[in-house]
């Protein structure tokens, strides 16, 4: 079953006087990701696998092409449609500082999703109840619930984006570069726990990365990207 | 562990900075000697002090800083020098390649002028002819088309690019030392190796101290290399030792974690710098802890000539 479907995706960038220079950052991808698989991107920096995690959440429109997502064509959906979707579909960027609001406290950012609604109506003790279930599934703990981003370092941060994540409860996550600002031991620990949650939620991912090593860790399918064009390893 | 021709020789350095919320101890009693066309890596995890110990060689931290400690150069020690000798040396005999190529380059300063500056500054020559060496400069570091590239400013330049300028800017004043500071931070695959492949070859007859927490680039930069860990050094040992058979625990840790060794975890998080834990820093991450090594802080041991770790059970 697939969840992710892809047909044909392109997307240009003009520029240049008269729109004469054109860029072409996905030049015609096709392919698809089953339910509860985590499909690995590589490439270098500037192949367009960053434009192609976009893509995928309609973050960006595309030029032309094809995006289904459990079997239902998102391209040509619209703002208001696309909203109602996005709770499904979730995005880890590189740098988890600048993703967090800094004026908002580890246990409000988590809470967040709860008090919009996402989970359907809740009280306040439910959500808080919620908060300290998912700060727990990520590894922090009670302590952590009162700081701010800068009081965090970069691998906790991350662990709170996962929370906040996984408060969404998505069923797709664009996972871009998300160890990339981190140490090694560091990495270590949050790709360990993303698999962990991976297989307790059945989430199905597009882990992007210029790591081979780490993709190879984390996928069970892996795409190459070179100039905006996908490839396949045999 | 002293290599023959020492070229700077680091004595008990302390560099401690105070906060509201305490004394942070960045740097705390670290000895370290590098030799003359050696080069070292100082590997450790963010937050570790790294990149503290490489400001307080070239004294680039705040006034408020209390150092102590000796740092000997050419039986000199850099500590007691005073801020005009300092900046005499600074950018000319000792230099140092900034991280963060982005922020470090001045945005509205054209390539070339930027490195221009230095050449005059350090090494004397006329406008024009700082403007030429330093399209060698660039050329040098295998930037394509260098007077092209002299003529343009930091944001018409790559990211593997602009590191290229950060190395040839810091090389300029043709320093005998020089400090790297992540230099391959953010970049990919192939770039990284790229950047490796030069600093060694610039490097060359120099002695260097690159900063890193990637292992495997240290690896291939440096002859030896140290770790740090919440502001103390734990291992000094040869590379190529580091890398297949450490010594001390938070080492074989560092090195497991590592991608293509199995991506093992170091449990637990980086401790405070305000407050260490009492006995050996790493004890309460330590899978082989010992009574003694929560009691007692563990000295540096010597093993042979060129390694030395701090450690109670690799005696």
């Amino acid at each position: 079953m697939h969840l992710i479907e892809v047909m044909d995706l392109k997307k240009y960038y003009r520029s240049g006087l008269f729109n004469r220079q054109c860029t072409r950052a996905i030049d015609g991808a096709s392919f698809h990701i089953d339910r509860g698989e985590t499909l690995g991107l590589v490439g270098e920096s500037g192949c367009g696998k960053t434009t192609l995690g976009q893509l995928l959440l309609r973050l960006i429109e595309p030029t032309s092409g094809r995006i289904f997502f459990d079997s239902k064509d998102i391209t040509g959906l619209s703002r208001r449609e696309m909203r109602r979707l996005r709770p499904r579909m979730q995005m880890i960027f590189q740098d988890p500082e600048s993703s967090l609001d800094p004026r908002m406290r580890t246990a409000e950012s988590i809470a967040e999703p709860f008090r919009l609604g996402l989970r359907g109506r809740m009280s306040r003790s439910e959500i808080e109840e919620k908060v300290l279930e998912l700060i727990d599934a990520v590894g922090l703990n009670a302590e952590h619930l009162n700081r701010f981003p800068h009081q965090l370092s970069g691998g906790q941060n991350q662990r709170v984006v996962l929370a906040r994540i996984l408060a969404i409860k998505p069923e797709f996550i664009v996972a871009d570069e998300p160890t990339a600002s981190l140490d090694v031991s560091v990495q270590a620990q949050i790709l360990h726990l993303m698999m962990d949650l991976k297989s307790e939620f059945g989430l199905t991912m597009l882990f992007i990365s210029h790591d081979r090593e780490v993709v190879e860790h984390m996928s069970d399918r892996i795409a190459f990207m070179d100039n905006g064009r996908v490839s396949w390893e045999e | 562990m002293a290599p023959l021709d020492v070229m700077l020789d680091i004595i008990s350095l302390r560099a401690h900075f105070p906060t509201q919320d305490g004394l942070v101890k960045a740097v705390d009693e670290v000895s370290l000697q590098i030799g003359k066309n050696e080069r070292v890596g100082l590997i450790g995890e963010t937050g570790c002090g790294k990149t503290v110990l490489g400001m307080s060689i070239i004294r680039l931290l705040l006034p408020t800083t209390r150092i102590t400690g000796r740092i000997i150069y050419q039986g000199r020690d850099l500590l007691s020098l005073s801020e005009e000798e300092m900046r005499h040396l600074r950018g000319g005999e000792i230099a140092m390649i900034f991280q963060n190529p982005t922020t470090s380059l001045n945005p509205v300063l054209k390539i070339g002028d930027q490195i221009a500056e230095v050449i005059r500054l350090h090494r004397g020559l006329d406008k024009e002819e700082a403007k030429a060496e330093a399209v060698q400069m660039l050329d040098a570091a295998m930037i394509p088309e260098p007077l092209k590239r002299a003529d343009q400013y930091p944001h018409e330049l790559s990211g593997g690019m602009k590191e290229r300028v950060m190395i040839a800017m810091g090389l300029a004043g043709q320093p005998f030392f020089v400090i790297a500071d992540e230099p391959t931070k953010g970049l990919d695959a192939l770039t990284k190796a790229e950047i490796i492949k030069l600093i060694r070859d610039m490097t060359a007859d120099r002695s260097m101290l690159m900063i890193t927490h990637d292992l495997n680039a240290a690896g291939e930069a440096c002859n030896r290399i140290a770790v740090m860990y919440a502001g103390e050094l734990l291992e000094v040992a040869p590379a190529q030792t580091i890398l297949s058979d450490p010594g001390h625990p938070y080492t074989q840790g560092f090195v497991s974690s590592l991608p293509s060794l199995g991506l093992h975890p170091i449990p637990g998080s980086s401790p405070s710098l305000i407050d260490p834990p009492k006995g050996c820093r790493f004890h309460p991450r330590c899978p082989r802890a010992k009574d003694i090594c929560k009691r007692e802080h563990p000295p540096m041991i010597s093993l042979g000539k060129d390694a030395c770790v701090r450690c109670f059970l690799c005696t």
